[in-house]
């Protein structure tokens, strides 16, 4: 898609009200849970671990619903590509509130290429007005997903948000920088990808996790969607951080000067 | 600072492993309760337990309910928003039937929801505890009108309840109860009299509060079978259901206590309130009993709660407390002493705290089990054989779990030591609020009579068959199982001590009643013990046929937690049997005037 066409087709779609919402989310290591590397360094124990939906996607699937609930949006969908377990995690987003599920089956959790193109399959089916996803899941930190799946959409972009509106159909963001705040207006259709401060995502309803079970739940492949999620990278070997050695107590700031400059040589 | 959280794989492996959660889901109108659901509902519970009761559970002791004049009361900060968030996201109406707008699901998923609230914040419970309670007496007895008025608003959590039995000179004995009723032309009645410890008699978590009240009616006859059942609303309902004239029901102080100090209990006044009978006219007492039967199991998971927060608060302790070295030699020499885990006397007691937690969880979820079948099961004589079960077992897990509730609390505070002492570290707390359990909805001692004086002797030991008859063809059907014998050995002869004790009892109880009275409390404690010995045989036996496979470090720890329960603290039955067949003699026979 070229990018005059891009501009072509938010003119034609804006933002409207019957929009709908699509959000990734991923099955990580609960955050409570202090991670094991496995014995033979080939990745980090996962067998009868506490898993849970990764926590920048909870405040992604609240801004979904919050969304929803101001009648900026008819519809939120929750997308999740790995093992069947996944299910269980979009469960959970349907029992926060989200209307419908889609699970793209895999064996192994796919790396954020593949992600980002079988969510690009995804919009191409369901034609959402805004994609929100985790800036980041913690358990491989790589926050690329958002920014793969714009540059395949070539969609406008809002990275680090920690405030969204819309706005005379446009989406209106504030993003979390290295210097600041920085505010913007991204024109429809867009990509945000949400940071902590955001908002604080509800707990579900207790009439909401029955509902859940019923709510619409589809079961898609990645040779369905014609997507090759092959692995690119090859893990070479898995080590948990070296443990911090004591610190040491200087007698002055010449001395921590001294240190910094010719021990540390980070000055 | 103590933590909680909640045990979640231990509640899983109770619910759909030791016992067969099919056959729960199987009942009509639990079709929808289905593993992947109740896990998702457990699961969700956890998080609002852990994450907003748990964090104003010390700060509420600290604070403590305020008295207003004019007779209002404040809950302590924190309580309004959290009970506003619990009851808004559905928690209240967990078990209640869906017509009033309850989830309708099944008993035993509201009693591991019961001991989460619990753990994290007993007080808190009391409020929402109590509001179940009179939810079942209106359900069970209330007309078709009073269901329709005040079940809706009982189940959303917008009004809550209360059960106001005591008055200054009735406690246990309910027909020293001078409270009035006189009837007004229009079927309502002017309930007159003074109540007092009633628990959320008054506090400012909801706009409406429904006492349900015991009272005299004029011609009523004397004692217990003299009294009538009311529901006097705080305010009266409007046409519309809302909360319109203020009632004639005041709360005219609030008590200091030891403990459960963020739960408002209210001396109250009852003048010319007006209310309405509940059930038949004199015929209260047995509307109560219904309240009560659930409130006792309710109870007794108060005990169990505060006993998984003392356990997870201790291990905590246990293994970052630094002092001294294992006698055997260090074990630790990168540290300037030991964690105090690795002494034998803090691992007995933690052993001990577990294996009794772990064991009255399965007690209590056993028992939950049969107020669904109770309630729900399609033949007569499985409804029927339920209840006798549930008749049984309710004093014993009373009275067993709060007893251990204590004991376990203690113990927890023991392992902090002087760091348990002092207040800071808010396990002292579980001490104070566990101590209450022991008493209210019938003292212990109490419980135990019931069972030797009503539960026993029902029916010529009718209710008895539901607990001894699966225990003999257990043990019968798992004698010659090779890895079971560590584990049925010491059950078959705990539960030979039980049925002679049980025989003694029922001899010379009939002869001599203080005979079963003085041996009523170490029965009960014998037969809590054989019953937690039988559901540890039968827990290892599920978690022996995990082995090798996935978590197999939950089993294995199941089947050493048996391990101990069996060597170290069913053989306290040996004792108890001992005393219990000594008779009364010592304690009957001394002077009155020689105390």
């Amino acid at each position: 898609m070229s990018f005059g066409q891009s501009i072509i087709f938010n003119e034609i779609q804006g933002v409207s009200h019957q929009m709908k919402i699509l959000v990734p989310i991923k099955r990580v290591i609960d955050a409570n849970i202090k991670v094991r590397v496995k014995s033979d360094q080939s990745g980090v124990e996962l067998n009868n671990v506490k898993m849970a939906m990764n926590p920048f996607c909870e405040i992604a699937v609240e801004a979904a619903l919050r969304l929803r609930e101001a009648g900026e949006a008819e519809e939120v969908i929750v997308v999740c590509a790995g093992p069947a377990n996944g299910k269980e995690t979009l469960r959970t987003a349907l029992a926060m509130g989200a209307d419908r599920a889609i699970h793209i089956e895999s064996e192994d959790s796919p790396e954020p290429l593949a992600v980002a193109k079988l969510l690009k399959a995804v919009v191409e089916r369901e034609k959402p007005g805004l994609v929100i996803l985790g800036k980041q899941a913690i358990d491989g930190d790589n926050n690329q997903t958002g920014q793969m799946l714009s540059a395949l959409l070539n969609w406008s972009l809002g990275t680090f948000i920690s405030r969204l509106s819309v706005e005379d159909g446009a989406f209106h963001v504030t993003r979390e920088v290295d210097g600041g705040l920085e505010n913007l207006k991204l024109s429809g259709p867009a990509v945000v990808t949400v940071d902590l401060r955001l908002n604080e995502p509800r707990y579900a309803s207790l009439p909401n996790i029955m509902k859940a079970k019923k709510k619409p739940m589809e079961e898609l492949t990645a040779a369905a969607l014609d997507v090759d999620i092959t692995p690119r990278l090859t893990v070479l070997k898995v080590e948990a951080p070296a443990s911090r050695s004591a610190g040491v107590r200087v007698h002055d700031a010449a001395e921590l000067v001294d240190k910094l400059k010719n021990e540390a040589k980070v000055i | 600072m103590a933590s909680y959280s909640a045990p979640l794989r231990d509640m899983r492996f109770v619910y759909h492993e030791l016992f067969d959660s099919s056959d729960i889901s199987a009942l009509p109108g639990f079709e929808e309760a289905t593993p992947d659901l109740i896990d998702a509902v457990l699961e969700e519970a956890a998080k609002v337990c852990e994450n907003e009761l748990f964090p104003i559970n010390r700060s509420g002791d600290e604070e403590g309910c305020r008295y207003h004049q004019g007779g209002e009361v404040t809950t302590p900060s924190g309580f309004r928003e959290c009970y506003r968030a619990y009851a808004e996201a559905g928690w209240i109406g967990l078990s209640s039937d869906p017509q009033y707008g309850g989830q309708g699901l099944p008993a035993a998923i509201s009693t591991l929801l019961e001991e989460m609230v619990c753990s994290s914040n007993i007080a808190f419970g009391t409020y929402v505890g109590l509001s179940r309670g009179a939810y079942r007496a209106i359900a069970a007895f209330g007309n078709d009108t009073l269901k329709t008025r005040y079940l809706p608003k009982l189940t959303s959590g917008e009004w809550s309840g209360t059960m106001c039995l005591t008055e200054p000179q009735c406690g246990t004995d309910l027909g020293l109860l001078r409270t009035r009723a006189e009837p007004n032309a229009d079927g309502s009645y002017r309930v007159t009299g003074n109540k007092i410890f009633i628990s959320a008699g008054e506090h400012d978590l909801t706009e409406n509060i429904i006492h349900l009240v015991l009272a005299r009616l004029p011609d009523a006859p004397a004692g217990v079978r003299g009294i009538s059942l009311f529901l006097v609303p705080k305010f009266l309902p409007n046409p519309d259901g809302d909360p319109g004239e203020r009632n004639g029901v005041l709360c005219t102080a609030l008590e200091n206590k030891m403990g459960i100090k963020a739960s408002a209990t209210c001396a109250m006044s009852f003048d010319q309130a007006t209310g309405w009978l509940i059930g038949s006219a004199h015929k209260g007492m047995q509307a109560m009993f219904v309240m009560m039967n659930d409130a006792r199991l309710g109870v007794g998971v108060q005990g169990l709660g505060l006993s998984e927060s003392a356990y997870q608060a201790a291990v905590e302790y246990a293994r970052e407390r630094l002092q001294g070295r294992s006698v055997t030699g260090t074990k630790h020499p990168d540290k300037p002493a030991d964690p105090i885990l690795v002494h034998p006397d803090i691992r007995r007691t933690l052993l001990t705290m577990r294996a009794l937690t772990e064991g009255n969880r399965a007690m209590a979820t056993w028992i939950a089990r049969h107020l669904d079948l109770r309630e729900r099961a399609e033949d007569e004589t499985t409804r029927a054989s339920a209840n006798d079960f549930v008749q049984l077992m309710t004093p014993i897990a009373k009275a067993f779990f709060t007893d251990y509730g204590f004991d376990i609390t203690n113990m927890g505070l023991q392992v902090y030591g002087g760091h348990g002492y002092i207040r800071e570290n808010g396990v002292e707390q579980y001490v104070r609020d566990s101590r209450i359990a022991q008493i209210y909805e019938g003292a212990n001692g109490v419980q135990a009579l019931d069972l030797v004086g009503r539960k026993v002797p029902a029916h010529t030991g009718r209710y008895l068959r539901q607990f001894f008859h699966p225990v003999q063809s257990w043990i019968e059907s798992h004698a010659f199982t090779p890895a079971l014998q560590p584990f049925v050995m010491p059950l078959a002869k705990a539960f030979g001590r039980l049925q002679l004790a049980t025989g003694h009892i029922a001899q010379v109880g009939l002869k001599n009643p203080n005979e079963a009275a003085a041996a009523s409390s170490e029965y009960l404690r014998l037969f809590g013990l054989v019953a937690l010995g039988y559901l540890w045989a039968r827990m290892v036996e599920v978690a022996l046929t995990h082995e090798n496979g996935a978590d197999q470090g939950f089993y294995d720890a199941k089947v050493a937690t048996a391990r101990h329960y069996m060597e170290r603290i069913l053989p306290q039955t040996g004792s108890l049997f001992a005393a219990i067949m000594a008779g009364a003699s010592t304690m009957m026979d001394f002077p009155d005037e020689a105390f």
